[in-house]
């Protein structure tokens, strides 16, 4: 083994080698000039992964970034790693592959609400089931900002837009649904602006086997400014935000005076605290096997209002991870037949001899 | 066959194994038959798809390779798995032709017809040259399947085969017949008849038993009632042919004269696979195949999933971009990637494959052709996707290609692509098709230090500023002979690097939209593309008379009929060169100059003109297609008559 692999805080990445050397913040910001519009919620988004990754340890040369197209996709130019900008919406495939055959590197995918679900809504889905060891950061400003402006498969319905003057007609994607319903193992959602939880929230995806899937509502200040707003400003956050945190009852508003109830007839809903025994309050358990109650946690919120919206990690339940067990098959065939030998292959069973 | 890259020229003796009856058979009165020898002989097993034939064809053809002969193989399916029983779109045949000297094709036509049933005698029996053997199961000749068919009246009784030799034989009530002592029920004895008749042509053509035994044994082994049916079936057929009065002789072909070496029988699919498994051992990557099924290339799939011993892994994607992009991902990382598809699937790929081109990383594209447009003929042979691979992106984006010519030929030539992938940092078409994928023929084994070794060396250091005292590592510097860029792969220390699907700038690989820097750009991708010309053989032309004055030129699977073809021509007494491309992109340097050389250049292609289009294209070559999309492979008949044509009309002035 390595002598640089050593067990850490994170064991999902106990197989990528370490560094002794300490890291900062800086060290992983690379020369290129960002070029994202000022204001962008994507400068924090950066700075937040570049503020964390000293954290994890590992040796710089094994984190790879891969990104599909969209002004989010552009952030691995940004780090000093090893960066892959891909084409859209294909980068969950091809990190997939990266994953795979390479246990050594940390992989981290960077896509937009556009990438993601709308071109790339196939391999998110099949990236997710298969829990692939990739961490999948989606920034979600619901817009396509790099075409400039169109409406994306998370915007809210009637949304006015270039290509939708009178209101787009279809009804949009809550990307925590789409993942919890695709067999993912970790699902988590946070906000740009916030940088302990969005902190938080990439900490434990570092720390998960598999694929983890965290949604970031990102604001775009140029084509759909203050899409998160009543969740960010400090009059309605308090009563919209619900703060998940795993074994904890499921209380939020002002004076935490909002909770989250069944109802006899089995709907998961807000309530007033008034109104229900403490005992009544569901408590988030994001390892419960179950994503029942992290799919109907994930209905809480108003797509048009954003009233009652969780973040936080929804799920986050262990599976062996695809890439292992592709490993411990190809390490039970060699030890069952051992190391291949081609002579031997090419030769088969039924031959002749001309001589 | 002969491959131009395999050449087979001292006469030789073959060992045979031993032709001898299966051990426990009885024989009560088998009847003393003449043995006569032949040199050369085309079977086609036709039945329902249900009926077995493949297996069937696929036995006689292991036992007619142990024997030493030449052959060649063309199995002929629906793309349906069970098409309604008894009829016409349900038939499944196979095709063997087997000589005792080197053949290059399946056979124009066969001279014996196995036919099951009256769709398969519907089907193939204009095939059936006339005077031929036609083998037929009367049993299934029913009223009721005949008019399934369409036949009004009974063929084996109106005298509408009269030009054949028919040999009507009960073939099913004798299989249940053989078997009523068995533990089996009258279904299964049934479905065992494909065993009687694989006994009576082994009869026939005094075909060694012992291979199929053992085969028998492996499949059915945890059956020992179906094993000990199938046997008795087989050896009930070959006692059939020893003691029925309507075989008067029995045939052997001899061993051919082939180079001296190990053998084996090996379809086009399966040498590939050992092509690709072989390139990484050779170039000590791993090799990471990402795929999604699709006919005739999911073989490749299945067989490359068996070798995880080589460190092969085989990921079934979620779609054929998804295949490729994985693959894409895994060559990143360093490993050998691989996707494997047919026509619909490229067009898939192609934005990828694009990606490929412009981050210059080694990955192998492999279309196993069929016919098109759209879903076309599944599991019917073409060539039409030439273009696609040359053009089918946006962009410039050169891609190079090479294609195997015969089944054999797909391992170098899977071989020969990895070389290139990996020496030039480039994307690597390999255009097989359905016809290659799944026909077969005897293969000389290469031995393991024969096979090139392939350097994958990757970048380990800084290339820039590197007298500085901040050395920079440059993804887009290029190697002055091959004009390929480094490979640093993810966790090589000080390398770290950002590259993507944008422009970059010549030599840093910084994102760029300087126009001249474009230019110069999509010019040296090009440049890297062509310079792989100087690593490759020039362009054979085997012309043995030497006086030829017409070229035949062609790729891929056609080389068997053209080869063939141009035989025939020459024994006839005509003067022809033939010449076949294993590059098509870019082509040897010496391919002007050979056309050049010729005063009628024949290009034979099943597509409408495709590689005639590009010399054409290239060389202002007045190139005289002969196009066929029919899903079956060219026959020599009709190539010879194409190029005698030529030939005589040699003096009258060119087209203009
Ligand atoms: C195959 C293809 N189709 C379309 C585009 C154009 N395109 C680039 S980015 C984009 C949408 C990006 O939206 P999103 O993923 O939300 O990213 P954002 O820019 O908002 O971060 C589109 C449609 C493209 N680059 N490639
Ligand atoms: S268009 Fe929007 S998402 Fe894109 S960089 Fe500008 S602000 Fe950010
Ligand atoms: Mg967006």
């Amino acid at each position: 083994m390595n002598p640089a692999i050593t067990p850490s805080a994170f064991p999902a990445l106990d197989l990528v080698p370490k560094t002794d050397e300490p890291q900062k913040a800086k060290d992983f910001k690379s020369d290129q000039e960002v070029r994202w519009c000022p204001g962008c919620g994507d400068y924090a988004i950066l700075a937040a992964v570049q503020g964390f990754l000293p954290e994890l340890g590992l040796r710089r040369e094994n984190i790879v970034f891969v990104s599909g197209i969209g002004c989010s996709s552009r952030f691995p130019y940004y780090m000093n790693t090893y960066g892959l900008h891909s084409i859209h919406g294909r980068a969950p495939a091809i990190a997939t592959g990266l994953a795979v055959s390479r246990p050594d590197l940390s992989v981290w995918v960077i896509t937009g609400d556009g990438d993601a679900l709308s071109i790339g809504g196939n391999h998110l889905i099949h990236a997710l089931r298969r829990n692939v060891n990739l961490k999948i950061l989606l920034f979600n400003n619901r817009i396509y900002g790099l075409t400039k402006g169109q409406y994306s498969p998370t915007s809210e319905t009637g949304k006015i837009t270039k290509s939708t003057p009178m209101g787009s007609l279809d009804y949009s994607f809550n990307p925590v649904s789409v993942a919890l319903g695709a067999e993912a193992t970790f699902v988590a959602r946070t906000i740009d602006s916030d940088r302990k939880h969005l902190t938080s929230v990439l900490r434990a995806a570092a720390a998960h086997e598999g694929t983890a899937l965290v949604e970031i509502y990102q604001n775009c200040n140029i084509f759909n400014d203050h899409a998160w707003e009543p969740l960010k400003d400090g009059d309605t956050r308090d009563d919209m935000l619900i703060r998940l945190e795993h074994g904890e009852p499921i209380r939020f508003g002002t004076n935490g005076d909002r909770v989250v109830v069944r109802g006899a007839d089995g709907h998961v809903g807000v309530v007033a605290a008034s109104e229900v025994d403490d005992s009544q309050i569901l408590s988030h358990d994001a390892h419960a096997d179950d994503p029942g109650l992290a799919f109907a946690l994930s209905r809480l919120s108003d797509p048009h209002t954003l009233a009652d919206t969780p973040i936080g990690v929804f799920r986050d339940v262990s599976r062996p991870s695809y890439d292992r067990m592709a490993r411990e098959q190809m390490a039970a065939a060699r030890a069952a037949k051992g190391e291949g030998d081609l002579a031997v292959l090419l030769a088969g069973s039924d031959t002749w001899t001309v001589s | 066959m002969t491959s131009p890259a395999q050449s087979r020229d001292h006469q030789v003796s073959a060992e045979t194994s031993a032709t001898s009856p299966p051990a426990n058979l009885e024989h009560d009165t088998p009847l003393d038959k003449d043995t006569v020898t032949l040199g050369q002989v085309v079977i086609r097993l036709a039945g329902d798809s249900g009926d077995g034939m493949q297996l069937t064809g696929d036995r006689f053809t292991s036992e007619t390779a142990g024997l030493g002969n030449d052959l060649s193989t063309l199995p002929d399916f629906p793309a349906e798995i069970r098409a309604p029983a008894g009829t016409l779109p349900g038939v499944s045949a196979f095709q063997l032709h087997f000589a005792d000297h080197d053949i290059m094709t399946p056979g124009d036509r066969p001279d014996v017809l196995v036919a099951m049933n009256p769709a398969a005698l519907k089907a193939n029996i204009e095939a059936l040259r006339p005077g031929g053997d036609l083998l037929v199961n009367t049993d299934e000749f029913t009223s009721r399947n005949l008019a399934k068919v369409g036949y009004d009246a009974n063929p084996l009784e109106d005298g509408s085969l009269e030009d054949y030799r028919v040999h009507p034989i009960p073939l099913t009530s004798m299989t249940v017949e053989a078997l009523a002592d068995f533990d089996v029920s009258k279904k299964e004895a049934e479905r065992a008849k494909n065993m009687f008749a694989l006994g009576l042509l082994c009869w026939l053509y005094s075909r060694p038993t012992e291979g199929t035994m053992a085969f028998l044994r492996s499949k059915f082994g945890a059956k020992p009632d179906i094993l000990a049916a199938n046997i008795a079936a087989f050896e009930a057929g070959w006692s059939f042919g020893e003691t029925t009065e309507d075989f008067s002789v029995r045939y052997e072909v001899k061993p051919a004269p082939m180079g001296a070496g190990v053998y084996r029988n090996i379809s086009g699919n399966l040498a590939l696979s050992y092509g690709l498994v072989a390139a990484g051992v050779q170039s000590g990557l791993p090799v990471f195949l990402g795929s999604y099924p699709i006919t005739p290339a999911s073989d490749i799939l299945h067989e490359l999933s068996k070798h995880k011993t080589f460190g092969v892994t085989t990921f079934q994607a979620e779609d054929e971009i998804a295949g490729i992009g994985a693959a894409l991902g895994a060559s990143y990382g360093g490993a050998l990637g691989v996707t494997t598809t047919s026509g619909p699937g490229i067009a898939l790929k192609s934005e990828t494959i694009g990606l490929a081109v412009s981050l210059e990383l080694p990955l192998i594209i492999i279309d196993v052709q069929r016919g098109g447009p759209s879903t076309g003929l599944p599991t019917k042979t073409e060539q039409a996707d030439l273009l696609q691979a040359m053009f089918g992106r946006n962009g410039e984006a050169p891609v190079p290609i090479v294609a195997p010519c015969s089944p054999g030929d797909c391992f170098d030539a899977a071989v020969e692509a990895a070389r290139i992938a990996i020496t030039y940092r480039t994307p690597v078409f390999l255009l097989s098709d359905g016809y290659l994928a799944n026909g077969s023929e005897p293969w000389r084994i290469p031995a393991v230090d024969t096979l090139p070794v392939i350097d994958p060396g990757f970048a380990t250091e800084p290339n820039h500023g590197v007298d500085t005292e901040n050395p920079e590592f440059w993804p887009y510097v290029r190697d002055p002979e091959t004009l390929a860029r480094p490979w640093a792969v993810p966790g090589t220390a000080g390398l770290e690097h950002r590259i993507g699907g944008l422009e970059k700038a010549d030599g840093s690989g910084a994102i760029s939209y300087d126009p001249d820097n474009h230019d110069r750009m999509v010019r040296l991708r090009q440049a890297k593309v062509d310079a792989i010309a100087r690593s490759i053989p020039p362009l054979q032309v085997e012309d043995p008379d030497g006086d030829a004055r017409v070229l035949v030129i062609g790729w891929g699977s056609t080389y068997g009929p053209i080869g063939a073809a141009c035989r025939k021509l020459r024994a006839a007494g005509h003067s022809v060169a033939q010449a076949h491309l294993r590059h098509l992109n870019p082509m040897p340097e010496n391919t002007e100059q050979v056309l050049r050389d010729y005063d009628r250049v024949i290009v034979p292609e099943m597509n409408l003109g495709q590689l005639a289009l590009l010399l054409r294209g290239r060389f202002l070559v007045d190139a005289i297609g002969y196009n066929r999309v029919r899903g079956l492979p060219f026959t020599s008949d009709e190539l010879a008559e194409t190029i005698s044509d030529v030939i005589a009309h040699l003096d009258t002035p060119a087209r203009t």
